[in-house]
């Protein structure tokens, strides 16, 4: 039988506190990231221009239909030959997540901006707003309300997409653990005390989220 | 007599195989009152959503207060400024209000004045507040549009599109949305206006509305215009065969409610 001994990780504290805090940081990054691109790929993908469409379509699918693990390796290995520019596993591990994210984002902040009614964009038309000023003014405003759940999720999965950085050696709370598992040879306390900070944190958040959907189908 | 506030000529427009406005042209004057009428289908919606070209039209051309545009071979795709500036000088109210429901009464008022015509807040609250007396709703101000009536939001759709000051204001089927008890209170704050003076366009199903405050009416089916004249006789002594049947269909549909 294992005798279980957490006490041996109060030595990494600092080393797994210092993960923690790059997985966090990371996670701010990629969702202003992903949310960034997504909607910029949105209203491409709403633009009435072709080839916006087809570009924006084009990287969503990419991104959407190939593994995000297969998406960090090929952006800090393969891209920097591919476009000759030099890479560092941060940059690289920020462009490849807020890429992926941003895929899912744009389809939901499309699926939000098509779900105002028509009329909004009518109104906002007869009162002499641009499609611009009043996509910023009127039909985003109401659309972002409308999405946020979804949002949220998405955010959730992002946090949780972080802990692959560690495959480029970002001393992320993943990779952090490694580090401490090998040293201490102790891995099953260590993996442990990592998925429960994770479900610390995303537990409470889940419940959140939850409560918004909730709330948002009864006025629906 | 000056030049009318309103001239549409030769004005065509299709969606894909269905022609719905053939050969259009109509005239309004200044601080005139026109209502179109006709059955569903007939295209008076979109004549009137070429009015502040919502629809561009095919072919034709359009001209209000000193701003023209021509349609078809002869004219160029407006640009989308362009169509925003003109859109700024005509009003528009819309059957389903359309309301912001983000905002407050008296943001839904000052939102296009601020940022289409870059009014100063002080100032576009200042014009907000006076056209929400205007149609007695200053005490809501400060409330959510979903807490107010039908009645109520169609006359803020009303206040929101007068605090554009518009040459011309176009009335989309604006009472059909309402409950009976409350299309009285909008009618009275559009007669209101026709007295100040503003020239107007109603698409409308409230025909008696149309014979009092109209001067001229114009009956249309199937994209074309089947009768013109003065809203009176129109209404009471239709020339026209195809005027008639409608206007007796209309008044049973009225008598049955």
């Amino acid at each position: 039988m294992y005798q279980w001994d957490f006490s041996i990780l109060w030595e990494y504290r600092w080393l797994l506190l210092q993960g923690l805090g790059v997985t966090v940081s990371f996670t701010v990054a990629i969702i202003l990231g992903g949310l960034f691109v997504g909607l910029v790929e949105a209203i491409c993908l709403l633009s009435r221009f072709t080839v916006l469409r087809g570009i924006s379509l084009a990287l969503i699918e990419l991104f959407r239909c190939t593994p995000i693990l297969v998406q960090l390796i090929w952006c800090y290995y393969a891209l920097p030959i591919v476009a000759g520019i030099e890479m560092t596993p941060v940059t690289a591990s920020l462009l490849a997540l807020s890429g992926y994210g941003g895929a899912f984002y744009a389809e939901i902040i499309r699926g939000g901006i098509v779900s105002i009614d028509t009329g909004q964009s009518e109104a906002a038309a007869a009162l002499g707003m641009t499609p611009s000023l009043a996509m910023r003014r009127i039909i985003l405003p109401q659309a972002l309300r409308r999405m946020v759940p979804a949002l949220m999720n998405q955010s959730i999965l992002q946090f949780k997409n972080t802990s692959l950085v560690s495959v480029l050696a970002v001393p992320d709370l993943v990779y952090q653990g490694q580090m401490a598992a090998h040293d201490s040879f102790r891995p099953l306390e260590t993996y442990t005390a990592v998925a429960v900070a994770y479900f610390a944190i995303l537990f409470p958040l889940t419940i959140f989220v939850r409560q918004r959907e909730r709330k948002l189908g009864e006025f629906a | 007599m000056s030049r009318p506030m309103i001239e549409i000529s030769h004005l065509r427009k299709s969606f894909g195989q269905i022609e719905v406005l053939k050969d259009i042209s109509l005239k309004v004057d200044r601080g005139g009152v026109l209502a179109l009428i006709g059955p569903s289908g007939s295209g008076k919606s979109t004549l009137l959503r070429c009015m502040n070209l919502l629809v561009v039209p095919d072919a034709g051309s359009i001209t209000v207060g000193n701003r023209n545009f021509d349609f078809g071979n002869s004219g160029q795709k407006p640009q989308t400024r362009e169509l925003a500036q003109f859109r700024s000088r005509t009003g528009m109210v819309f059957q389903n209000f359309n309301l912001f429901p983000h905002m407050s009464v008296l943001q839904n008022v000052i939102e296009a004045p601020i940022h289409v015509k870059r009014m100063s807040r002080k100032a576009a609250t200042e014009l907000a507040m006076m056209q929400l007396e205007k149609v007695g709703l200053a005490d809501r101000a400060h409330q959510s549009p979903q807490t107010l009536s039908g009645g109520q939001k169609q006359r803020v759709a009303i206040a929101r599109a007068l605090a554009m000051e518009p040459e011309v204001m176009l009335f989309d089927e604006a009472t059909s949305a309402l409950d009976p008890e409350l299309v009285g209170e909008v009618l009275q704050t559009i007669q209101q206006l026709a007295a100040e003076g503003m020239t107007m366009v109603l698409v409308t199903h409230e025909i008696a509305f149309a014979r009092d405050v109209a001067d001229r009416v114009i009956f249309m089916r199937d994209g074309y215009v089947v009768e013109e004249g003065e809203a009176r006789l129109v209404i009471e002594a239709p020339a026209v065969e195809a005027t008639r049947t409608f206007l007796s269909h209309f008044h049973k549909g009225t008598a049955a409610r």
